[in-house]
């Protein structure tokens, strides 16, 4: 793969199915149980989303690693509804917590590309933008008049380019770094604008040894 | 212009700064564990290499047995596999390392300091969201995700906003009974566990001060429980003590020129801070939590709050949600709640003095619940050991385990059953932490020992 090539589909526009979630400080260990960090992502990690309230828990042992066998869904999680929704309306200092990026592959893979909330742990945000999930922080009264539209379901529309987020009865502006919204309007990570910067590392590296040469490591 | 410890470690690192958005931050030092595998293969799929595998140190410590030191007798194969595919990953990448049976192998927060990895001054990073610990020795350090993981290792470099100042104050001494963890744990109910999003902690005051260096990276240890992705201490001789010497510390000549330099790291008497939090030291209580985040605690003689006290729906919401899966009632003293078992460990409380603490109390008794004690790295294990520690914890009833993270995060197979009730030394209480429906009361390494001496949340203080 080229490093300059997409590494997610572009996000632009979004007008899709939306789901209030309930909860204040869901941490990253709901969003996805430590158990299943060690699966490899090419098999997608959305089955593992919240799976420890998605699915009946039938194990006899914390730590499980057989899971289809011994786990149903449960049929009243609004994850687990036939329309699944693109675009989550969550509480304060959502993904908060354990710094693992399989939270958001699980919510990528799940099928989201939105997360609309008031606050997001700082770790969590930073991983959304290298996987094209948005995550949108709103003052607390745009927040809540988006999600009287919602019960528990509904439809927003996000437009990234003008920086909205549309209900019915509400519109909503956000803000966004400039650099974060071209990476996700073009479905790439800022890696190989990094790269480019070449020269200007280096230069950097040679005055930083010189200024601190006890924390340059010996080349093995 | 004034400026706080973090603008100054922060401004040697920049190598393209920006004021209305990401800069580009150099990074000295990235410590990676075997959850490095996906930073690994998107390296491996953009056909990129390490920049300075010298920069990057690994050790396994996530999934790691603590009952045996050979990846073949891993919880599961699955389990042993992670340990496996890390080693050739750190092959692959000619990465500096330490293998599973090296006798220096230990929990990435705890081995950093130990073998002077980590120093003042440096912008730390791993994909770990307790990477603050590092802070305690006066450098910049936070946890990050995989994607950023790989991009530190292309370009040693990672794009980043400056977080707001907080700085965090604890003047007096602490009471008998009292430690790190207790004060940690009071500072985070006081922020409350989204209080210090997108800030910088620097915790200071003469309470901090007055920490020797395993209770200082106990404290920055948990900055992430109040939502602080940094934490740290202006590095003073406590500090500069304990590095001296160090495998990885600067020696001779060296050390002068950055000793000289370390003792310029700390904030400026008119430092600006975004938000100030001041705790009188001298009135906090053994800390244990109630609920199912960790800015759910109180003092042990308290009592499980009630919910219909909150005024917002939502947290009451909140508030009901966390007692029903802790099966608890509130009202109830929390000295009255029995528990099933006894976690200590973990890269908050797992260093000598911790094991220490725990060993005081549990001197010539006997525990009423199983449990097990994993020390934070094979050196520390040989230094509990040579002072009879391990005689102690396994006399009383425990068991004496080999380090790594173990029942802090439950990856490795050492995980409660579902329902029970833990007592532990770790960093989190959320939902399933400890393994699928187990229930998690944050505290002390001396608490934890006397709560499992008496099978119930005990006041350590009755035992002093």
């Amino acid at each position: 793969m080229n490093p300059s090539q997409s590494v997610f589909e572009p996000l632009q526009t979004l007008t899709a199915r939306a789901l209030d979630l309930p909860g204040a400080n869901i941490d990253t260990d709901q969003i996805i149980p430590a158990r299943f960090l060690k699966k490899n992502r090419a098999a997608g990690y959305g089955q593992y989303l919240f799976f420890d309230e998605r699915f009946e828990d039938r194990l006899e042992d914390g730590f499980e690693e057989r899971l289809d066998s011994h786990c149903t869904a449960r049929a009243d999680h609004p994850l687990n509804a036939k329309n699944s929704p693109q675009i989550l309306v969550v509480q304060d200092n959502f993904g908060c917590g354990s710094s693992r990026e399989g939270a958001v592959y699980a919510l990528v893979d799940y099928g989201i590309r939105v997360v609309v909330g008031t606050s997001f742990g700082d770790i969590f945000f930073n991983n959304c933008f290298k996987n094209g999930l948005l995550p949108i922080r709103l003052p607390l009264a745009d927040h809540l008049a988006l999600r009287t539209d919602l019960s528990p379901f509904g439809s927003l529309t996000m437009d990234l380019v003008n920086q909205c987020v549309q209900g019915s009865g509400h519109r909503a502006s956000f803000d966004i770094d400039p650099f974060a919204k071209a990476c996700l309007l073009q479905g790439v990570d800022e890696v190989a604008l990094t790269l480019g910067y070449e020269a200007q590392i280096s230069a950097f590296e040679n005055s930083y040894s010189q200024r601190f040469p006890w924390l340059t490591p010996p080349v093995a | 212009m004034s400026l706080t410890l973090f603008d100054k470690i922060w401004s040697t690192h920049l190598v393209l700064p920006r004021d209305d958005g990401p800069s580009l931050l150099y990074i000295d030092r990235h410590i990676v564990h075997e959850g490095s595998f996906h930073a690994f293969n998107a390296l491996r799929a953009r056909n990129l290499s390490l920049r300075h595998p010298e920069r990057v140190f690994g050790v396994p410590d996530h999934y790691v047995p603590t009952h045996s030191r050979l990846a073949k007798e891993a919880a599961s194969d699955e389990v042993g596999n992670m340990i496996v595919q890390f080693d050739r990953n750190m092959q692959w990448g000619q990465v500096p390392h330490f293998k599973l049976a090296d006798e220096r192998q230990g929990i990435v927060h705890v081995i950093g300091p130990e073998q002077g990895l980590t120093l003042p001054g440096m912008a730390v990073v791993c994909s770990d969201s307790h990477t603050s610990t590092h802070g305690a020795l006066g450098a910049i350090a936070f946890g990050i995700g995989q994607s950023e993981s790989m991009h530190v290792m292309a370009t040693q470099t990672l794009w980043q906003i400056k977080p707001k100042a907080m700085r965090v104050r604890v003047d007096g001494p602490l009471a008998a009974g009292v430690s790190a963890k207790d004060l940690i744990l009071a500072i985070i109910c006081e922020i409350g566990a989204a209080g210090a999003v997108g800030h910088a902690i620097e915790y200071a005051g003469t309470t901090i001060e007055s920490l020797g260096i395993e209770g200082r990276l106990t404290i920055c240890n948990m900055s992430i429980e109040a939502g602080a992705r940094f934490g740290s201490i202006a590095p003073d001789d406590v500090v500069f003590e304990y590095l001296h010497g160090r495998p990885q510390s600067p020696k001779g000549e060296q050390w002068d020129q950055a000793l000289a330099y370390w003792r310029t790291l700390k904030s400026d008497d008119h430092a600006r801070f975004d938000q100030e939090v001041v705790l009188d030291g001298s009135h906090i209580k053994p800390m244990v939590t109630w609920g199912t985040s960790p800015d759910a605690g109180a003092p042990i003689d308290g009592v499980v709050p009630d919910p219909a006290r909150l005024n917002d729906a939502a947290e009451r919401a909140s508030a009901h949600a966390a007692l029903d899966y802790m099966a608890l009632t509130p009202g109830t003293r929390l000295k009255d709640i029995a528990i099933d078992r006894v976690f200590i460990g973990s890269c908050t409380n797992s260093r000598l003095s911790d094991l220490r603490e725990a060993a005081r109390i549990l001197r010539g008794r006997k525990v009423r619940v199983p449990g097990m004690v994993v020390p934070g790295s094979g050196l520390i294990k040989q230094a509990a050991e040579a002072e009879g520690l391990d005689r102690v914890f396994i006399e009383a009833g425990l068991q004496w385990r080999s380090a790594g993270c173990s029942m802090c995060v439950a990856m490795n197979g050492d995980a409660g059953q579902p329902g029970e009730r833990i007592a532990s030394t770790s960093n989190r209480n959320f939902v399933g932490r400890q393994g699928r429906g187990t229930r998690t009361h944050l505290m002390s390494p001396a608490m934890a020992a006397a709560a499992a001496v008496s099978g119930y949340l005990t006041d350590v203080r009755q035992f002093s």
